[in-house]
């Protein structure tokens, strides 16, 4: 009888043509992508953070953010966490008697919560629209609202929880630190290491800060030091310049001038790991602490991306369409011979 | 094998003022106003969503799930165009409809949920696509299969406006819009679950695996079988007709073949990760899990046996059970197991509020009322009399 041999053959068809196709695709496995060399970014340094929260309101001034409040007086800005609204802020870790800063056990320690601005971030990865891009050159991953479709793949997606909505607005836009990429065509870089009063927050390029953060990893606890505050300025400094054609943006036609500002003071008790460099492949943010990095509220991440794992199963999948193609090519051969043109289902007896 | 010719397809008429249309209307009329709130003032004022929980029950019940149990025409029309099993037929048309509500309603669905909708033409805009984006792949296929459905619906519409040289003219090419309409929903029903892989370790290990494509097209198919076979029960015992024994009983033996692979490669998965254990720790996690599971075994149980898929009241169950597990499994990666940023939980928490059930609610009620509106006035279901003079 015919329809137990059609199936049979409709059966090897497609079986093979699936092999096929996993046969000739190559195995595309995406590596977790490094970042930039040029990349910039901030170090944080929990143990020279003193909590007066400077940094918080400067990040609401530049980026124009309203308050929020958490109070009952709405006397001043007063976000318990990041938001649409809020692209930076510093929690604190508070244990038993709180008597001893940067101390696990009754003590207490600040840490900084904003964008990390990953090497191979999933935020990027994820948004259809291409909203969220990573600059080639400065790794800062920057959101465009005039193409963002509010999806809110990212905020999904992201493991440090940065990107975040604003529910409260019929058209509403993503909120994320872009570490002030619009501060710095005026030789101003992000506000909240400008204004940062202990150097805790310090800006610069990513491969010096982690020079800088192994520095400090190797001092003695308690031992006075050199630490340097705002910008973190290398022996030779690159400047990048804009496009040669005169086009585009300029992204750094320098950074502005300032004084010296660096200053003495005792070492911290660091932990000997510098949160960022290898987490997700690693972060352009790096941060330093005494304590427990997951119990500060940094998560505990594998070094390889999640973007990576996701694009390798997408473009074997996906890639060039070659499979989507051959498994399109086999369907069509099998459904030629299977639909009768001018489909009348009273015309379809057995075989 | 005389008894394989098929009754044609005819409206099966009769009045379309009754309690359940009338519940529908009233379900679509709530959803609409809920909506122009949303509209208005934001996603905040009629959802529960937050930043820790970002997509709620309109992404994954209305979309994930509802474009899961639309998979009724794809798995039909694998079987009767593909696999060459032409005493099927009579299923097709049906459950194509059933899809086609389906998907054009996630669709719609996905529009209500996009903060910034108006920018949605990005979406297939040359210089704003990201084709590293899972999100991007399922958007574009979907839209296609949308177009590609209402295309293989098509000659139900012209038959009964008697446009048949046109009619003529798309069977010419229905073998290839058939072919693809096989391919689509393979991409984006997979594509589905490798949605969740870029979450990463924010995803509960019992729902993140490079596995997922593979594990949510197979639990796709079973599902869209168990809705033919829930939608035929329905269609029968709703419209008084002979319910189609002779085609479901070997269905849903097809079913159990695929249900069996699913089970062995999730299980397989979750040996080879050595996952499995967390299903073994007292949590909310492992419950669900378990549940899911059972809604997944319990059929190989429930008709596993020949003379029990001859059991309309049986087959139907089982349908139930296969719907609510491809759905659990769907329901736990996207929100039950979802954690984001962990290590440090914002103390985030989400329930759906009542709005964004009524508006779910309302989805189905469209689907509901529009399935009834065409099957009574288009030639979609087998004509009775045939089978009356049984």
């Amino acid at each position: 009888m015919g329809t137990r041999r059609d199936f049979l053959k409709g059966v090897l068809a497609s079986g093979a043509a699936a092999t096929a196709c996993v046969a000739t695709v190559p195995a595309l496995a995406r590596e977790t992508r490094p970042r930039p060399p040029e990349a910039l970014g901030l170090l944080y340094d929990a143990t020279l953070c003193v909590g007066c929260k400077a940094c918080v309101a400067a990040c609401k001034e530049s980026n124009n953010n309203p308050p929020e409040f958490s109070t009952v007086d709405h006397l001043w800005d007063t976000p318990l966490d990041t938001s649409g609204y809020t692209f930076n802020i510093i929690k604190m870790y508070r244990n038993g008697t709180m008597d001893v800063k940067d101390q696990e056990t009754n003590g207490y320690a600040f840490m900084k919560t904003s964008c990390m601005h990953c090497g191979d971030p999933s935020c990027v990865s994820a948004c259809p629209v291409s909203a969220m891009t990573k600059d080639p050159e400065t790794g800062v991953v920057g959101y465009n609202p005039d193409k963002c479709i509010g999806c809110r793949y990212c905020v999904a997606a992201c493991p440090f929880g940065i990107p975040k909505y604003q529910y409260d607005s019929p058209t509403g836009r993503i909120g994320k630190c872009e570490l002030c990429r619009h501060r710095h065509k005026d030789g101003h870089y992000s506000a909240c290491a400008e204004v940062c009063p202990t150097g805790a927050t310090l800006f610069g390029r990513t491969e010096d800060l982690l020079a800088e953060a192994k520095r400090r990893l190797a001092m003695k606890p308690g031992e006075l030091n050199r630490f340097p505050r705002g910008r973190l300025r290398p022996a030779q400094e690159k400047m990048l310049q804009g496009k040669a054609d005169g086009k585009g943006e300029k992204k750094r036609v320098g950074w502005r001038n300032e004084p010296d500002q660096s200053y003495e003071t005792p070492a911290g008790k660091y932990l000997q790991h510098v949160y960022g460099e290898k987490e997700y492949g690693g972060t352009q943010v790096l941060k330093l602490s005494a304590v427990n990095f997951e119990k500060v509220g940094m998560p505990n991440l594998p070094p390889d991306a999640a973007a990576a794992m996701s694009e390798t199963i997408q473009h074997n999948l996906y890639g060039n369409l070659i499979m989507p193609f051959a498994v399109l090519g086999a369907m069509t051969y099998v459904a030629k011979r299977n639909v009768k043109p001018d489909d009348e289902p009273t015309d379809k007896e057995e075989g | 094998m005389a008894n394989n010719q098929h009754a044609a397809p005819a409206p099966v008429g009769g009045s379309l003022i009754n309690v359940v249309t009338l519940s529908c209307g009233v379900l679509i009329a709530l959803m609409a106003a809920i909506l122009m709130v949303r509209f208005l003032f934001g996603l905040g004022a009629v959802t529960g969503l937050n930043d820790g929980y970002p997509w709620g029950i309109w992404i994954a019940v209305d979309v994930v799930i509802g474009s899961a149990f639309a998979c009724g025409g794809f798995s039909v029309a694998m079987l009767v165009y593909i696999f060459n099993k032409g005493e099927y037929h009579p299923l097709v048309r049906p459950a194509l409809l059933a899809s086609l509500f389906g998907y054009t309603l996630a669709g719609a669905g996905v529009m209500f949920d996009l903060g910034r909708w108006w920018n949605v033409w990005n979406m297939y805009w040359p210089g704003s696509i990201n084709p590293n984006s899972v999100m991007f792949e399922v958007a574009i296929c979907i839209s296609l299969y949308i177009v590609v459905m209402w295309i293989e619906f098509s000659p139900v519409v012209l038959e009964q406006f008697g446009k048949r040289d046109i009619k003529k003219k798309v069977s010419k090419a229905m073998f290839f819009i058939i072919a693809l309409g096989t391919v689509l929903p393979m991409m984006h029903q997979s594509s589905l679950g490798t949605l969740l892989v870029v979450l990463g370790v924010q995803v509960h290990p019992l729902w993140q695996t490079p596995v997922l494509p593979l594990l949510y097209l197979l639990s796709a198919i079973f599902m869209g079988y168990a809705v033919v076979l829930f939608e035929s029960c329905v269609a029968s015992s709703a419209y008084r007709r002979k319910i189609e024994m002779h085609m479901l009983t070997p269905m849903a033996k097809i079913m159990l073949g695929i249900l069996v692979v699913f089970i062995v490669v999730r299980f397989g998965d979750l040996l080879v990760r050595g996952a499995l254990s967390k299903a073994f720790v007292p949590s909310v996690e492992a419950l669900m899990f378990w549940l899911e599971m059972a809604c997944c075994i319990a059929p190989l149980i429930l008709i596993g046996a020949e003379s029990n898929r001859r059991n309309p009241a049986r087959l139907f169950l089982a349908g139930i059970l296969l719907m609510l597990g491809g759905a659990l499994m769907r329901l736990n990666g996207f929100l039950i197991g979802y954690e984001t940023n962990i290590g440090d939980a914002g103390g985030f928490t989400y329930f759906p509020t009542l709005a964004e059930v009524l508006v779910t609610a309302g989805m189905f009620a469209i689907e509901v009322l529009g399935y009834i509106i065409i099957t009574r006035r288009f030639p979609v279901l087998p004509r009775e009399d045939v089978q009356a003079a049984h």
